[in-house]
């Protein structure tokens, strides 16, 4: 018998379905379900219960990551309701943030060429801006209005912040900062 | 009833019979080895009361090899067969060390890991590693008063799959059951976190003999959480030796020196540099074989000055570490600093300047690490008490992926993943009718293939011919909570499928280790009868206590009177062979019992779980794990 997976990782965590969560209320809930079924519990146990363990725990570990991340959330409530926010057959955007997009990246890539660190430092305050104002949109759109193809847009461009913030650690690190 | 009947005087273990573990630090420098008696965890001294085993093996022509101060006090006279900083070799080629040339050894030309010729013979790192284990071990079963059922070892948490490997085929040598590998950091935040009864963020700076690692870690109701962790597996205290022997040999304008000369400058170079700790100044005087005097004066100021890019080359992974963590230095509630090379005050300085507060000192920075690794060891035996109720949640420290064409990693699982973690992603097929596939597996933070490490290649066959693009190959990757990857691929159409539980290789093969066990006199053969009889005596022993408790906490309300009948068969049965000697009888009668509980053990776990979350509301589990 496999363990319960069929619960949604809101449930297993006994969480509200929703976007906007108590991130406090989200680690206690993991930590507290860790130390349940941790595989290191049952270390000196029968081998059954260890096996049980580890499956228990790589649950709770998948369904924390789901969870943790707005990015991550909005990915998985719009799976829970049929929508693959990253399938290769969805990439509109909007227009505006294609060229907010391609500034950021310019930005970044004159930045490491001349060693600036306070204009990457600049750029990520940017997108740090950027990253709340998305998140409150897709708070919008997934907990008020219900509109999923909206917010799998919102997500898309989420997800696009989230990959020029790791342009600017590598940066950061080819500058050897 | 008829439970009693398995527990004649003598035959069954006693209920909490507390099992003999030890934490071992294998250090670059020096080694220490720890264990938690009456609840406390302490440091195991030699005959002359002394922690440390400086990590050196001296070979010589027909005698054991020595180990620690007496193989020290050596180094310089006797330099090839003197075997100093060996986990710096640890699953390495010649080819990956980049300083191969300073080192005063015969190296033996062998393409796979490294090999000293020394008057005992070809050695490799995980022979000179095996020689120190080994003392460990008698030092702590003559301390202890028994045979030990397990260590827990600590590696730095850099170090890679090969390294890890190799560390595990040593304690295998030395006739070491390994518990866990332990990330040295993690050990460290441990041992200082339980002893401090800390709450927050904290870092975990830790610059050893030859390892440089950097853990952020969420301490939170005896939860450790590690969130990033990052290093360099080749940069230490040795390095800053070498840069003031450098230094000496500048000075003198270059000198010739012979091999002897070569370790005893080294030595005098790491004698300068503890000295500074104390003192603002040193001279450093020698007399080479030529008869040519060095005799010269080093400042603190000259130092810092020369090791400066040194200190430089570890703030850079501790920015990434905080990065990765997404966390800033205000976040941070304390430095923990661990390693002998962390007394450097230009360290000292360097971390304090960077975090914007001094790094917290209140420990040894040399035993914090071995202490760690007991109290992980003593949970892993099932030693622990309730009131020692901790859980440590580690990482992955790198990727693991798999090539893709043109010679790219695909990374599945990234760096800094909590473990147990299970991820999968779905691959085609590059060519018209391809019927098979190799899987090549990788760690590394690098897009290339050619700059990560190889861990394992394996091919799924059988694939039903289709066009380019139209097979879907999943590519599954589990990591245990023991850090042990296995990689599972299945074609979803056919159902094809392949997997390998991943032994990184580094040059040693199971039957090199197997030689190298039978030739060694690290761990005798009728030791070894002996011990197998003992584990699996005291396995079933556990199982047995194990399944009685638990028959008598959920027996009834969980299972049918069938299955509870199955379990108490398979428990009598595994009763009566523990009565003979026969290892193989008792193993066999273990396993049956365990798979008579495994859907008892599934349902516990399941009705647990339940009960964990539905018994409270999430406001005191807020308050209580928050």
């Amino acid at each position: 018998m496999l363990p319960d997976f069929k619960s949604t990782h809101f449930e297993l965590f006994g969480l509200p379905e929703r976007f906007e969560l108590d991130g406090v209320q989200l680690d206690a809930a993991y930590r507290h379900l860790q130390v349940q079924v941790h595989p290191d519990k049952f270390a000196h146990l029968p081998e059954s219960e260890q096996r049980v363990s580890m499956q228990w725990s790589t649950r709770v570990n998948e369904a924390y990551q789901a969870l943790k991340t707005p990015l991550n959330r909005a990915i998985y409530l719009l799976t829970l309701h049929g929508i693959n926010a990253l399938a290769p057959e969805n990439t509109q955007l909007p227009m505006a943030f294609l060229m907010q997009q391609i500034e950021w990246r310019e930005g970044i890539q004159s930045a490491r060429s001349a060693g600036d660190v306070s204009a990457l430092q600049a750029i990520e305050r940017d997108l740090n801006r950027a990253d709340k104002m998305t998140a409150a949109q897709l708070a919008e759109e997934l907990d008020v209005h219900k509109q999923w193809s909206a917010a799998a847009q919102t997500a898309r461009q989420l997800k696009f912040i989230d990959k020029i913030r790791e342009e600017i650690d590598d940066s950061y690190a080819a500058l050897d900062m | 009833m008829a439970l009693l009947q398995i527990s004649e005087p003598g035959l069954s273990t006693a209920p909490h019979q507390h099992r003999l573990a030890v934490g071992i630090d294998l250090g670059t420098t020096n080694s220490l080895v720890a264990s938690v008696r009456n609840g406390v965890a302490m440091v195991l001294n030699d005959a002359d009361g002394r922690a440390l085993l400086p990590s050196v093996v001296r070979y010589q022509v027909n005698a054991a090899p020595v180990v620690g101060y007496a193989a020290q006090h050596m180094q310089s006279r006797d330099p090839f067969n003197t075997i100093v900083s060996a986990k710096r070799f640890m699953g390495r080629a010649l080819a990956d060390i980049a300083d191969a040339a300073s080192y005063p050894y015969h190296f033996a030309d062998a393409p796979s890991m490294v090999q000293w010729r020394t008057a005992a013979g070809v050695k490799n790192a995980v022979e000179v590693s095996a020689e120190i284990l080994s003392v460990l071990r008698t030092r702590a079963e003559l301390t202890l008063g028994g045979v030990l059922m397990g260590a827990v070892i600590t590696v730095p948490a850099y170090f890679d799959d090969a390294q890890r490997q190799a560390t595990k085929d040593a304690a295998q040598l030395a006739g070491i059951h390994v518990l866990r590998l332990l990330n040295e950091p993690t050990a460290a935040a441990i041992a200082y976190g339980l002893d401090n009864a800390a709450e927050g963020v904290y870092a975990v700076y830790d610059l050893g003999g030859g390892t440089f690692d950097i853990s952020v870690l969420r301490l939170s109701h005896g939860v450790f959480e590690v969130l990033s962790t990052n290093g360099d597996s080749a940069l230490g205290g040795d390095d800053f030796d070498q840069r003031l022997f450098c230094w000496i040999l500048e000075q003198a304008r270059f000198p010739d020196l012979t091999p002897e000369d070569n370790r005893l400058l080294l030595t005098h170079a790491r004698a300068a540099k503890e000295a500074l700790t104390e003192y603002p100044e040193v001279s450093i005087t020698a007399v080479l074989a030529s008869g040519l005097t060095i005799d010269m004066v080093l400042t603190a100021e000259k130092f810092n000055e020369l090791t400066a890019a040194l200190v430089n080359k570890t703030l850079q992974p501790v920015r990434k570490a905080l990065r990765d963590a997404r966390l800033s230095i205000e976040d941070i509630c304390g430095v923990v600093m661990v390693g002998g090379a962390t007394r450097m005050p230009c360290i000292q300085a360097a971390v304090a300047s960077l975090f914007g507060q001094p790094p917290l000192t209140n420990l040894d920075p040399d035993k914090v690490v071995a202490l760690g690794a007991a109290m992980q060891a003593n949970v892993l035996a099932g030693n622990r008490q309730d009131e020692e109720d901790w859980l440590l949640l580690d990482v992955t420290p790198l990727s693991l992926g798999i090539e893709t064409m043109g010679g790219l990693v695909e990374k599945i699982i990234p760096r800094n993943t909590t473990l147990p973690v299970a991820r999968a992603q779905e691959f085609t097929t590059h060519k018209d009718g391809q019927t098979a596939m190799s899987i090549h597996v990788l760690q590394g933070e690098r897009e290339l293939v050619t700059d990560c490490r190889s861990l394992a290649r394996f091919e799924l066959r059988g694939i039903p011919p289709m066009v380019a693009g139209a097979a879907r190959i999943r590519v599954s990757f589990q990591v245990d909570a023991d850090g042990l990857l296995s990689v599972a691929a299945q074609e979803m159409q056919s159902g094809v499928q392949a997997a390998v539980t991943v032994k990184p290789t580094y040059g040693l093969g199971d039957e090199d280790i197997a030689k190298m066990l039978q030739a060694g006199n690290t761990f005798a053969r009728e030791d070894m009868a002996a011990r197998a009889l003992q584990e699996v005596r005291v396995d079933a022993g556990r199982l047995i206590d194990a399944t009685q408790t638990a028959l008598e906490e959920d027996g009834t309300n969980l299972l049918s009177s069938d299955d509870y009948a199955n379990i108490l068969a398979a428990m009598q049965a595994l009763g009566e062979v523990l009565l003979g000697t026969d290892h193989l009888a008792i193993k066999a009668a273990t396993e049956k019992l365990n798979q008579a509980t495994t859907e008892f053990a599934a349902r516990r776990m399941d009705t647990h779980v339940r009960q964990a979350l539905a018994g409270q509301n999430l406001d005191e589990i807020s308050s209580k794990f928050g």
